[in-house]
This record gives C-alpha cells, structure tokens and sequence, in this order.
C-alpha cells in the first residue's frame, strides 16, 4: 500500500558524523556484499572488469570541498544512502504497492515481487537514494538492513546495519529516532544533526552530524617574538628597485 | 532526464490519440458507418499503440496488471485506470456509431472527457514531481492538454478550431519554456542545501563517489545536446503550430494539405517532448555536479 503510515511506532534511521568519515569506502563495499547474498535480488554488476564498469550500490561516498571565508578548504566526505523519509514521495508514486514504509519502524522498502521497474519512485527522490538493477530490472534500496536488524541467528553485536558495523572511524550511528533517549537522538540534539535538502520537504528520517569547527592552535612558542622578521622594508639594491618601481 | 524513445513516442502517440478520441466522442466530425470507423480506428491505434510503447521501458514489465491498483496515491497508477476507463467507454460509444448507427451521446461526452483526463494523469505523473523543477508547475499540465487538444482537433478535421487551438499551444509551450528555465534557481536548490554544508563555506565537489557512471546518472543527469536547446525549440515550435496554423487559417488546407499540417505537427510534438525530458534537470544532479 502506497499510502503513509501517518506515524510510525519507532523510527528506524542512521546518523552520520561527517566529522569523523574518513572516505574508506568501507560502508559502500559491506553494504554491496551483505545486500548481494541477501535480502531481494543480488546487486548486479556489468562490464565489471572491463572499460567501462557500472553496477548497483545502496550507499555511495561522495566528496567535498568547502571552502570558508577565511582559512583552509576542508575536504568532507559523505556517505549517502537512503534516509528514510517520512514524507517518503518514492512510496506514494509507485503505481503497484511495491514501495512502502513500514509502519512498525519506519523502515523504506521495496517488494520485488510487485516492482515493475518503471523508475518513478527513483526519479522522485532527491537523494539518489534507489537504482533500477539492470539485470534484475526492479528497484533497489537501503533495507537498513532489515535482515540484520532483527535476526536472532546473527550475535547481538551484529544486529545493526552492516554499514554501521563495518565502519573503522565510528562515523555512522544506528538507532531509533522515536526515543529521545537514544543514542541517535542524542547525537542530534548534542551536533547539530541536520536534514539534506529541507527545501524538498521529505522529512528524511536520517541525520547528518555536521563538521565539527576547526579549532585554532594557540602561540606557545616563546622564542617566536625573537625570531619575528628585522627588515619590514627592503633595503639597498631592492629598496632602489622598489621604489624605481613604485614612481613608474 | 534522459530522454527515452519509447517514453517521448508514449506521451505524443497517445495524447494525440486521447485528442482525437475526445472531439470523436463529442460528436465531431459527425460520422459514422465506414468514415467512423477509420476514425476511431487511427484514435485507438495511437492512444493504445502510445500506451503499449509505455510498458517498454518497464524493467520488469509482467508486474504491469498490478499497476492498476494504487490510485489512491499515484499518478502513474492512476493513469492506467482512467485511460482503460476511457478506452473502454470509447469503444461503446465507437460501436454503436460505427456499427448500428446509433450514437449514445451521453457515453461519448463523459468517454472525452476521461480521454481528457487521461492526458491530464499523464501529465501529473510529471508535474508531481518536486525533484525536476522544471516539471514540478501546473504549466506541464497545461502544456501536454493544450498540445493534445490542438492535435486531437487537427486530426478531428476541425479546421478553424484546429487552427486557434494551436496557436493556444504554441503560446502555453513559449511561456512553459520560459518559466520552467528559471525554475530551478526560484526554488532554491543548491549544493550547499543538496550537502547541507553552506553553512561553512562554498562547497564544490571534491571527487565522485565512483569513476564510472550509474543508472543514476544515467538515468537523471542528461546532458547531452542541451546546447542546441534554442535552435530545436524554433525547430518544435515551427513544425508543431506556426507551419500548420498557417495551413489551416490561411491556406485553409483541403486534405493532402491537411496530411502535411499533421505531419508536420507530429514532427514538431517529438521535437518539444524531446526537450521537455533532456531539458528537465533533477536535483539529484548537485550530489554529482551535474545537471
């Protein structure tokens, strides 16, 4: 049913800390491998060792360059993949009921036995969130992992999204927005957690902890005054040319 | 967007078609017997041949039945009903006309308007979308009924009407270009807002999160003979109104004239459809630096 739940018992959703994202690339690989032996039809891949490789990915690390007023350019990675929206437009647009949020946790799926590959839901979506497979021809998307998330055969350590559980640097989070006392909700309220693109009204479920400030490294050096420059003005054949050049 | 074949042949095809259909089922021209048939036979032909290029670009087309089912929410959806709706409504009315010279006035009225209709969904399935500024406006609505109501009336061998109707969407397609190409930067997406780092500075992309393409890209991020856009909206706007509007007003074209308006017409439709996807740039674009 393409219809919205109207809430959600819980809210099911990552945050992701762009502070900390190192660009490894971890997350897109495990995402690949869980998301190819798992849930749905395999992530296919064509032309892969040829010259032109392509293939569907759930979550995909971009980079960019920022650059403040005054100071250095930061380079910022950023990992993207579905977030989960609450005003969800890819569920509402699928003409067969294939796309739709869960009501328990929020969670955006797509039923593969009901997609007919018609890419709406994809074109809908301002996030680049969903990839037409092109050998299986249905839609596919972050599942958070759905079949981790609850899956008693697997350790409790392992029961959270296999992007969570692999990254190195600790930059992703998973947990439940609907509690204010999680660990997601805290990172949120504590960082300044933010929405992509709010001007497009989705509600995405999903947080981006922005860049923490760089901070500024303070002068302990107390030979430094010493060792300031002596000659503020150039002198003898440069001070001529200086100033020969300055009457010109 | 990247503009598919088989979509650009779908939307002119059948809003042609549907066009036509509504002024038949209006009782315009007043035929029946043979000349009806031919008629009606070219309206279905195209409405139903624009609807089956349709399901080409399916992935995954045996699912299509279900399709039928969320018109609570889609558009897409929707559509398929409305346009059965119409199709079936139509053959009624087509089959008395044609068959028993009976004409069921009140089924045709309400088969055109579902014929309009049917455009209409087609064009929201577009319009909804908030993603492509460029669509997202009630002008695409007005820009797929007006061209299909001018188009259906100049198959419908309305000359006069034809002719002002044409001109109307001429005029609805001048001012669809002219709004949608300013459309983007009114509402205000950035990559600043796409990263949400605008706070911090100006942002640029650094690299691609891949150095191949993807479906996405692929997909959303058209880029290729945008270039050209102004000298193939001349082209469009010359073939599709102002080359048979003056055939029709001026020269007040008899039939082999008249097969030179149509074609010209329908030469001209592909041409703006064509614009109308390779022109429309998706937000998604600013994750890639493209659009």
């Amino acid at each position: 049913m393409t219809q919205l739940p109207a809430q959600t018992e819980r809210k099911l959703g990552l945050v992701i800390d762009l502070d900390t994202c190192v660009g490894c690339h971890a997350c897109v690989i495990s995402c690949k491998g869980w998301n190819t032996e798992n849930y749905g039809e395999p992530l296919s891949d064509k032309d892969a060792y040829g010259a032109n490789p392509s293939g569907t990915f759930l979550n995909r690390v971009h980079a960019f360059e920022v650059k403040p007023d005054t100071g250095p350019a930061q380079t910022i990675h950023f990992p993207k993949s579905c977030l989960h929206c609450e005003d969800a437009p890819c569920v509402t647009v699928c003409p067969t009921g294939a796309s739709y949020k869960r009501t328990e946790d929020g969670i955006v799926l797509v039923n593969e036995k009901d997609c007919i590959g018609c890419g709406l839901c994809a074109w809908s979506c301002p996030y680049g969130a969903r990839e037409l497979d092109q050998v299986a021809g249905v839609m596919k998307k972050c599942t958070l992992c759905v079949d981790r998330i609850y899956n008693e055969n697997l350790p409790e350590e392992d029961r959270e999204p296999t992007c969570v559980r692999t990254c190195p640097a600790n930059a992703r989070h998973f947990g439940d927005f609907a509690d204010p006392d999680s660990n997601v909700s805290k990172l949120t309220r504590e960082r300044g957690g933010m929405d992509l693109m709010p001007e497009q009204g989705t509600k995405p479920v999903n947080k981006y902890l922005p860049p923490r400030p760089k901070d500024t490294m303070e002068e302990i050096d107390i030979l430094a005054p010493l060792l300031a420059p002596v000659a503020s003005e150039p002198k003898g054949f440069l001070g001529w040319l200086d100033k020969a050049l300055e009457k010109l | 967007m990247h503009p598919a074949p088989s979509v650009i042949l779908f939307t002119v095809l059948s809003g042609l078609g549907f066009g036509l259909l509504a002024f038949l089922g209006m009782g315009l021209p007043d035929v029946s017997g043979g000349v009806a048939f031919v008629f009606f036979f070219l309206g279905f032909a195209l409405a139903v041949g624009g609807l089956i290029s349709s399901t080409f670009h399916l992935g995954n087309p045996k699912n299509a039945m279900k399709a039928f089912s969320q018109w609570r929410t889609s558009w897409l959806s929707r559509e398929g009903c409305v346009s059965v709706a119409a199709l079936i409504l139509m053959g009624i009315y087509a089959a008395g006309v044609i068959f028993f010279d009976v004409k069921l006035a009140q089924i045709g009225w309400i088969a055109a308007a579902l014929c309009i209709g049917t455009v209409f969904t087609t064009s929201m399935i577009y319009g909804q979308l908030a993603t492509i500024p460029r669509w997202n406006h009630p002008l695409t609505s007005a820009y797929f009924l007006s061209l299909s109501v001018a188009g259906g009336a100049l198959l419908a061998g309305q000359v006069k009407a034809a002719g002002v109707l044409l001109l109307i969407a001429g005029g609805v397609q001048i001012v669809t270009w002219m709004s949608g190409d300013k459309r983007f930067a009114e509402r205000g997406h950035t990559i600043e807002t796409a990263t949400g780092l605008g706070d911090i500075g100006k942002v640029r992309m650094f690299e691609p999160p891949h150095t191949g393409t993807n479906y996405l890209l692929h997909e959303m991020v058209y880029v290729v003979g945008r270039k050209h856009a102004q000298k193939l909206r001349m082209i469009a706007l010359g073939l599709m109104v102002v080359l048979p509007a003056a055939l029709l007003l001026i020269f007040h074209a008899g039939h082999m004239l008249a097969l030179v308006a149509v074609l010209s017409h329908l030469a001209g439709v592909m041409v703006s459809r064509w614009l109308f996807f390779a022109e429309a740039e998706h937000v998604v674009g600013l994750y890639y630096d493209k659009r």
